[in-house]
């Protein structure tokens, strides 16, 4: 059905990540390289919950509030994405962007899954007698799930196309393929995309729920895994058509039509999205160098996963989860996965798997506990969520001919 | 390949080029209900529904995920299916953009309030059904679609964000899309930061190339500058007043009246429109 309209490039200019493993790039690479997780107990829900959490440091602190300016959008989710943007020149690099190709032709593509909900939590705890919210909550936008784009397009003065995207888990994926389609009608010329997603109660209470949480630090591919630990996470990257940085080659998106919360049994979409992602990128799956794989280290996601990449990809292709150092960031995994697989063109690093002792018979011999300096010339990143969403991204240090 | 929204470029190129077919309509707000009632309605042919009902029915489900199904859900599948059926095409082969200005509030009233008062006793179903993409993906699975679906939302502009991500991924893919544009009545003191009465959904199947299914043409031309979407009369804009995706009711009265050369505004962003020239027939 789909026809073959020509490789459109798109080079990721710039990029960052705030996570629990570390706040910018050089952070976090050292915390990947280091094998230091982010992981700690959860000291963060209202009711006590046993499970760990990928929480980033001091975000409610009275210093990490918005500057004064941008006071009505002040809450942790849009303090963890101010705190990302000025990491690694990204607030400098957009505005050169905003300077070189207009305001109107910088688009803001963003994921999400749950914005700034956390707001909303905290307004249901502190109703008023009328029951109204407390005045300070009194800002609708924060109340909104554009809250993110909104507040984006604010501090960053764009006046281009601007949405905020929500499809769970795979969000800030998905956005790089927004963005791609964006840049090759020409409805801007450069674009701001990945996401944010921060800890609150609707999440940890509701993977809770459904059974899903670790009491322990999450073990990614391990057969003893016992489920999740949520993170908090934003992450940033600048795609304009031409530049100096990793190319995105390709993105493949699908859905499993199968189950809200549960992943197809065989992967179905998975394995659409994988192979929509090397049909576009025009790359076989023995180039792949690296995959940054969801491994959530839910019992279904990790089998199903590690199951397909063994089918899939060739035993030297390198694969891991990087979920025990940051967590599940859910509608910020995809751009957080994205900037691993990132790292490892740039820098050489194949992270292993953190925390786990062993890995499932599910598993072929790509997915690795031990970190690794290889050469990747190739990078992939795996994002699957609820409602069966799922994205694959492939990226290459060459500019494709 | 050329691109087809550079303002300030060639206007007759890019008017040329940034065109879609519209192949599906669909259109359900109690007072709407249906888009045969509706085209009469809004075009001053026949009255309002007399006795409204509160939401629809949509056969795509079994008759239990029916009455279980949310609000957002039940709006967005029934107009989802009537579009597909209207246009022909089998829902399964069409990729899709479900937008929503504030997703399904009920359930996040419902997620609140829980929180605040027992929150380990949290509801599974409501949390999977809390997800932005819940409609979207229970579409998915009714139809069996292994398409991409996106859910997205850019608050008041979300009606033509959502339209130009469709046009745009049509115009991309050279393949027919699945738009489905829908908010609901917010209850509880969510109500109060993100109000929305009503339910109201709305859908259109787009295509890149025109063919014998082609039952509108629009001419799609981006506009920098302060923007201001074109209003319904005020008796259609009465119809739908308070939902949060009201502001689509401006394009389907140009579906429903049906007259050429047509222009409807969509703002994208403050500063941001989408000027759709819509002409009946190819």
């Amino acid at each position: 059905m789909r026809q073959d309209h020509g490789r459109t490039l798109i080079c990721v200019t710039a990029y960052t990540v705030a996570c629990a493993a570390g706040v910018g790039r050089m952070a976090f690479a050292s915390a990947l390289r280091e094998r230091v997780s982010g992981l700690r107990p959860n000291d963060f829900s209202a009711a006590p919950l046993e499970t760990w959490i990928g929480r980033v440091e001091g975000l409610e602190r009275e210093d990490a509030a918005l500057p004064a300016a941008f006071a009505t959008w002040d809450c942790r989710n849009n303090r963890l994405a101010w705190l990302a943007l000025q990491q690694d020149r990204l607030l400098e690099r957009a505005a050169a962007a905003r300077e070189r190709y207009g305001a109107h032709r910088v688009a803001i593509i963003v994921g999400t899954s749950t914005s700034s909900i956390g707001a909303t939590e905290e307004g249901y705890c502190l109703l008023q007698p009328d029951g109204e919210f407390p005045p300070e909550l009194r800002r609708p936008i924060i109340h909104a799930p554009h809250s993110l784009g909104d507040f984006l397009q604010h501090v960053l003065a764009l006046e281009g196309f601007c949405v905020t995207v929500a499809t769970a888990c795979s969000s800030s994926a998905k956005v790089f393929a927004h963005a791609e389609r964006l840049l090759r009608l020409g409805l801007a010329d450069a674009a701001l995309v990945g996401g944010t997603d921060s800890l609150c109660g609707s999440v940890l209470f509701g993977f809770n729920s459904l059974g899903l949480l670790s009491p322990e630090p999450c073990r990614p591919f391990d057969p003893a895994r016992r489920g999740l630990s949520l993170g908090e996470a934003a992450g940033f990257a600048l795609l304009e058509r031409d530049g100096d940085g990793p190319w995105l080659l390709g993105c493949g998106e699908s859905s499993d039509a199968h189950h809200m919360s549960s992943p197809h049994p065989e992967g179905r979409g998975a394995r659409l999205a994988i192979d929509a992602a090397l049909t576009a990128a025009r790359i076989p799956a023995r180039d792949v160098d690296y995959i940054n794989l969801h491994g959530t280290a839910s019992q279904k996601n990790d089998e199903i996963e590690g199951r397909l990449v063994a089918e899939l990809f060739p035993a030297q292709a390198f694969a891991s989860s990087t979920k025990g150092w940051t967590g599940h960031a859910l509608g910020a995994a995809g751009v957080i996965e994205a900037a691993v697989a990132l790292n490892a063109i740039e820098t050489g690093l194949a992270p292993g798997t953190l925390n786990s002792s062993a890995i499932d018979a599910a598993c072929g011999p790509q997915v690795r506990l031990e970190n690794e300096q290889r050469e990747v010339r190739i990078a992939a990143s795996h994002s699957f969520g609820f409602g069966g969403s799922n994205c694959v991204l492939v990226f290459g240090r060459e500019r494709p001919r | 390949m050329s691109r087809l929204f550079e303002p300030g470029g060639d206007s007759t190129m890019a008017a040329r080029s940034g065109r879609v077919f519209i192949e599906g309509i669909a259109l359900w707000a109690p007072r709407l209900p249906g888009w045969d009632a509706a085209r009469a309605i809004l075009r001053g042919e026949a009255p309002p529904a007399a006795a409204p009902a509160a939401r629809p029915a949509p056969a795509v489900l079994a008759p239990t995920e029916r009455r279980r199904a949310p609000d957002s859900v039940a709006v967005a599948l029934e107009v989802a299916s009537a579009a597909c059926e209207s246009s022909g095409r089998a829902p399964s082969a069409l990729a899709s953009v479900f937008a929503s200005t504030f997703g399904d509030t009920a359930v996040s009233d419902y997620l609140c309030g829980q929180l605040a008062r027992a929150p380990l006793d949290t509801s599974p179903t409501k949390f999977h059904n809390s997800v932005h993409n819940a409609a979207a993906g229970y579409w998915a699975i009714a139809t069996g679609c292994p398409e991409p679906y996106t859910a997205i939302t850019a608050h008041q502009h979300t009606f033509g964000a959502g339209l130009a991500m469709a046009c745009t991924h049509a115009l991309v893919d050279q393949a027919a899309i699945l738009y489905v544009a829908y908010d609901i009545e917010t209850p509880g003191p969510l109500a109060t930061m993100a109000p929305s009465r009503g339910v109201l959904g709305a859908a259109v199947v787009l295509a890149a190339v025109p063919s014998p299914r082609t039952l509108v043409r629009v001419d799609l031309r981006l506009e920098q500058g302060e923007a201001r979407a074109t209003r319904a009369r005020p008796a259609n804009e009465a119809l739908v007043e308070g939902n949060a995706m009201a502001s689509c009711v401006a394009l389907f009265e140009a579906l429903a009246d049906a007259v050429p050369g047509q222009e409807v505004v969509l703002t994208l962003a403050p500063r941001l429109a989408l000027r759709l020239e819509v002409a009946p027939g190819g």
